[in-house]
């Protein structure tokens, strides 16, 4: 499908990034400030589906993209189980096991094992929702051919 | 509060009967979002600041995926009108609404009244939840360290949605 | 009290969508104001008159929090809400492409 106009380009050339740092920033500060690994994996998402719309599939690949963000998102939910299952190996016989320092309330390094998990889900859901979009674009393309 | 929310619920309510009887499709779906936006300002006005902000993002993906649904296939419902088995369905729905809300009515009224629900688990939570897993949001603590398995089993869920939504477009049949 | 019967009557307008409409694309719009209304369900009963947001500070201890666990579980169920809508929504896709169509009784008069 055909890109948008120059205005529409030039603005997301601009604003992805930002996007994409701000969804960054909700999952990092999960454990502090309202947000986690959901929302900030939504906002992702949505930068990368921006750039798609603005772009159009003329100028990306569209097939190499789904490969990878398949890939990602199989490696992410590989590492939320491995995380899970290593409290085993720790004697404490406990699935979800907290084994990393707690720390101070209120720091950005706190809370054990916690902002590992909200990253990993977070990049996990965006994989997840690109793919639903791609596999829509993809679509239509092979049928207007 | 409780005036608040009620308008706003009264809003959704209206928008939400315009978006079943609205004739262009798009019409409906823009409708739909109606609903969706004023779920976040009852978020906002409850005190989930959490909610409101992934029911704002999700709402608009949702949009997105149905208005490019809809403008690429017919954007007119096609016909209007009720022939005879609409009318017994429609009578027969709005008997099936009547008793269910009658019923409910009666099971509202042994709750306790809003805003002072028992608060005998909160307190456990809300008491341990600091201290033992470390973190300020108790909403996270409680979603990724008392509640493990609920998220693990919504992870599984989206995997799932991905998985079946690439084999219903992707894969193609013999001819 | 008032406000739950106003969150009820939202479940029973999807209810009637479900069962009376004969567009897929009104079915499923139905569907999505069924969820809306389960999620405002759950958060109006885990309100506490006079409560702060979830978010502990610590030089402020000892307030009164609104309930998290009601919080907890929306919050994965509104991710799900989503997955299931697209999901429905590929399906609609392909059967509109087959039949041309989105009226449900077409679609059951048609064989293969």
């Amino acid at each position: 499908m055909k890109g948008m106009t120059v205005i529409v380009k030039k603005t997301t050339q601009i604003l992805s990034g930002m996007i994409f740092l701000y969804g960054a920033y909700v999952v990092i500060h999960g454990h502090l400030t309202p947000g986690g690994g959901f929302a900030g994996g939504v906002i992702m998402a949505g930068a990368f589906i921006l750039v798609t719309l603005a772009y159009g599939s003329d100028f990306l690949n569209l097939k190499k993209e789904e490969a990878e963000s398949t890939a990602t998102e199989n490696i992410s939910i590989l590492m939320v189980i491995l995380l899970s299952i290593f409290g085993f190996f720790l004697g404490a016989k406990i699935f979800f096991l907290n084994f990393l320092p707690k720390g101070t309330l209120g720091e950005l390094v706190s809370a054990g094992v916690l902002p590992l998990y909200n990253i990993f889900v977070g990049i996990e859901v965006t994989s997840s929702i690109f793919i639903i979009f791609l596999a829509l674009i993809i679509y239509k393309e092979e049928e207007s051919t | 509060m409780e005036l608040a929310i009620s308008i706003i619920t009264g809003f959704m309510i209206l928008g939400a009967i315009y978006a079943l009887h609205a004739k262009d499709l798009l019409s409906a779906v823009i409708s739909c979002g109606i609903v969706g936006y004023g779920l976040v300002i009852c978020f906002l006005l409850l005190k989930a600041p959490d909610l409101a902000i992934v029911q704002i993002v999700v709402e608009t993906i949702t949009l997105i995926i149905m208005v490019a649904v809809v403008l690429n296939s017919s954007r007119d419902e096609g016909y209007a009108g009720l022939d005879s088995q609409g009318y017994v369905q429609a009578a027969l729905s709005l008997i099936i609404v009547v008793t269910l809300f009658y019923f409910f009515y009666i099971a509202i009224n042994n709750l306790d009244s809003f805003g002072n629900g028992s608060l005998r688990m909160a307190k456990a939570y809300i008491e341990g939840a600091a201290e033992k897993t470390g973190s300020a949001n108790l909403v996270t603590g409680v979603v990724f360290d008392f509640r493990g398995y609920d998220t693990l089993g919504e992870a599984t869920v989206l995997v799932t949605a991905v998985l079946g939504v690439i084999a219903i477009l992707r894969v193609r049949g013999k001819k | 009290m008032i406000t739950y019967l106003l969150c009820f009557i939202l479940f029973l307008t999807g209810l009637y969508g479900v069962t009376t409409r004969r567009n897929l694309i009104k079915i499923a719009i139905s569907l999505s104001i069924m969820e809306v209304s389960i999620f405002l369900f759950f958060a109006l009963i885990g309100y506490v008159e006079g409560g702060k947001a979830p978010i502990v500070s610590p030089a402020e201890p000892d307030q009164l929090y609104v309930d998290p666990l009601p919080q907890a579980l929306v919050l994965t169920a509104i991710v799900i809400g989503l997955a299931t809508t697209s999901l429905l929504m590929a399906v609609i896709i392909r059967i509109y492409k087959k039949y041309k169509t989105f009226d449900i009784r077409e679609i059951r008069n048609l064989r293969g």
